[in-house]
């Protein structure tokens, strides 16, 4: 499904270039539930964006369901993220003058899908993560948890393939992050290949597969279940990118 | 997405910041009332002018002694070498066919009274035909009696301010009035013109050329004025009134001047004043639109995080342009409304304030300034726009 091949990206900061991704070859297949952690400036959400198509790689190929995405046009890519990737952040990024539902049908509005059946499919997308009930909140009416359950709707209302989240318990409380890794694995057990960029162990002993990612390069790769401590992980084995 | 969807999405943004957006919308308003107001005083007074020259009688042809063309002088006031007489104007009368009504004028000022009261007024010495011309109509009594030019009975005709303000409410026909130092006897009273250009008819003294002329001691006229029944007839009744007056005085001392010429080069002025003015108050819609400009600049940087989700789940470049470009468009487009209705309520208060003046902004300035107000919109928030299009989504959805 994701095949990244000797993926690089280097930012220009003044005059000296910083290389957050260095040749990352790494695959995922479709349904897999996979969690990148790493050390901060390691590159975790710079990963995470070349794999939802938000920022180019420098170097390197990426093929997306067999098709290379890594140098589409913004239009394209665009498209690409509308079809096929769901977004979750850690700060919802909700829109705060519009409903709960409104949030939701945002994707469908620039999708140009029709006012009835956008309507029809929000509130079957929030009744999925458990606010049918509040449809007509605005975000600020909306608890922290109620806020990113509104911006999982919105990531999975146009059906895609894969949902990328960064972070997505980060600003919540253990009780309501629990109830969104739920959520998430939920979504995941229904098919759904997930992504999820987390510095929180826990949150990574879900996923199938632990990427570990130290100065932009894969350094452990590990099964999720193996996981305890990010210190413990840097500190014990060879790297083996 | 169609374009309801992009309005309804771009209200939706603006209702956010009523404030600023309000202040945008009223920059745009007073722009768009401006242009609506100069405009329609600006037609007002090209109105007014042609109201007051068609109230004066149509087809009218004026000789007036002097040749601007070689002496540079103004017609009328010197620089004649030979005078325009009642004789000119009898010859006028017998040899140009084209003439419906002949009459000579001349003109002077001096105290019109009656027992202790007296008015300074303006004196036309004219004949009968002025009636006709002018399309001067009588309360009472007669006119200039029919007869002779050159004979000066003592007898006038007053307009009916004068009459009112000599006579008061009394009947003022068959009464003598004292003109300068002759004692006339009112033989009518005029009805009232309402508009006037240049003198005010209604508060003149009429009286026989011949007396005029006597009165103020004039070899010469002030002009003889002409009618044609026809429109057509004008141009060879002008080339005909020349040749003949040439033919009389031997040489061409006579300036002829339609009274069509003077309005339409009035009406072409006062046009040109009206697109001058209207030009000027488009500076202030310029203004409204750096205006809006600042507030969609503030705009895009204050949203950048949102811009960078739309642009996440799946908003186009151009979409993100429409986006902003329909939220300037609406500021505009509003404030263009709230314009029309505005210049349309001060035109009102206008024409009410001044009933003579027949103030209404033209159809061209209303849609010009109202597809102005939209255009500054859409084109003031280009720059907004394309900023925003250009964001990069990751950096956007950090807010930077």
């Amino acid at each position: 499904m994701i095949r990244l091949e000797g993926i690089g990206r280097t930012f220009t900061m003044g005059e000296s270039e910083v290389r957050a991704l260095d040749a990352v070859d790494e695959t995922i297949e479709a349904g897999e539930h996979v969690a990148i952690m790493g050390p901060s400036g390691s590159g975790k959400s710079t990963l995470l964006n070349v794999i939802g198509c938000l920022d180019r790689p420098s170097a390197g190929t990426y093929f997306l369901e067999e098709h290379e995405v890594s140098d589409l046009s913004d239009d394209e890519l665009s498209r690409v993220r509308s079809e096929k990737i769901g977004f979750v952040f850690q700060s919802y990024h909700l829109v705060p003058r519009l409903t709960a539902v409104g949030n939701v049908e945002l994707p469908m509005v620039f999708q140009g899908v029709g006012r009835g059946e956008r309507r029809r499919r929000a509130l079957e997308a929030l009744a999925s993560v458990g606010l049918a009930g509040r449809a007509d909140h605005r975000p600020g009416q909306l608890s922290g948890g109620e806020c990113q359950r509104v911006a999982i709707a919105r990531a999975i209302v146009l059906g895609p393939r894969i949902l990328l989240a960064d972070e997505p318990t980060g600003n919540l409380d253990t009780r309501a992050g629990n109830q969104i890794l739920e959520l998430l694995d939920e979504m995941n057990d229904a098919g759904l290949t997930l992504v999820v960029v987390t510095h929180d162990p826990a949150v990574a002993r879900r996923a199938d597969r632990v990427l570990v990612l130290v100065d932009g390069r894969i350094a452990h790769r590990l099964k999720g279940s193996e996981m305890t401590d990010l210190n413990a992980v840097l500190g014990r084995g060879e790297p083996v990118a | 997405m169609n374009g309801s969807e992009y309005l309804a999405l771009a209200a939706g943004a603006l209702r956010g910041h009523a404030a600023r957006t309000g202040f945008s919308l009223i920059g745009v308003a007073i722009g768009v009332a401006a242009v609506l107001t100069l405009t329609a005083l600006g037609e007002g007074a090209r109105g007014y002018v042609t109201d007051s020259f068609s109230a004066l009688g149509t087809n009218i042809i004026a000789v007036l002694p002097g040749r601007t063309e070689t002496t540079g002088a103004i017609p009328g006031f010197g620089g004649a070498p030979n005078d325009l007489t009642i004789a000119d104007a009898e010859a006028l009368q017998r040899e140009v066919r084209e003439l419906l009504y002949v009459s000579p004028v001349v003109l002077g000022e001096t105290n019109v009274s009656f027992r202790e009261r007296s008015r300074r007024s303006p004196i036309v010495g004219a004949t009968a035909e002025l009636l006709a011309i002018r399309e001067l109509e009588v309360a009472s009594g007669t006119f200039l009696p029919e007869g002779p030019w050159d004979r000066g009975t003592p007898v006038a005709v007053l307009g009916p301010k004068l009459a009112r303000e000599l006579f008061g409410g009394e009947n003022a026909v068959g009464r003598s009035v004292r003109v300068g130092d002759w004692r006339l006897r009112v033989i009518g009273v005029l009805r009232s013109r309402g508009k006037q250009i240049g003198i005010d008819l209604d508060d003149v003294a009429f009286v026989p050329v011949a007396t005029g002329m006597s009165m103020f001691d004039r070899s010469s006229l002030f002009r003889i004025v002409l009618k044609t029944p026809s429109h057509a007839a004008i141009e060879p009744a002008r080339e005909r009134a020349l040749e003949v007056i040439a033919e009389r005085h031997g040489e061409e001392d006579v300036t002829v001047v339609t009274e069509d010429a003077v309005v339409s080069s009035l009406t072409s002025i006062l046009g040109a004043l009206t697109l001058a003015v209207a030009g000027i108050a488009t500076i202030s819609l310029a203004v409204a639109g750096v205006g809006i400009m600042n507030v969609m600049l503030v705009t895009v940087s204050e949203r950048t995080g949102e811009i960078g989700l739309f642009k996440a789940i799946g908003a186009g470049r151009r979409q993100i342009l429409t986006l902003f470009l329909a939220e300037s468009a609406l500021i505009s487009g509003t404030g263009g409304l709230l314009g029309l209705a505005a210049g349309w309520l001060a035109t009102r208060g206008l024409a009410l304030a001044y009933p003579a003046l027949p103030a209404e902004p033209p159809a061209w300035a209303v849609a010009a300034a109202f597809s102005l107000s939209v255009a500054v919109g859409v084109v003031f928030g280009l720059l907004p726009a394309a900023r925003a299009t250009r964001l990069d989504p990751v950096l956007a959805l950090k807010g930077k």
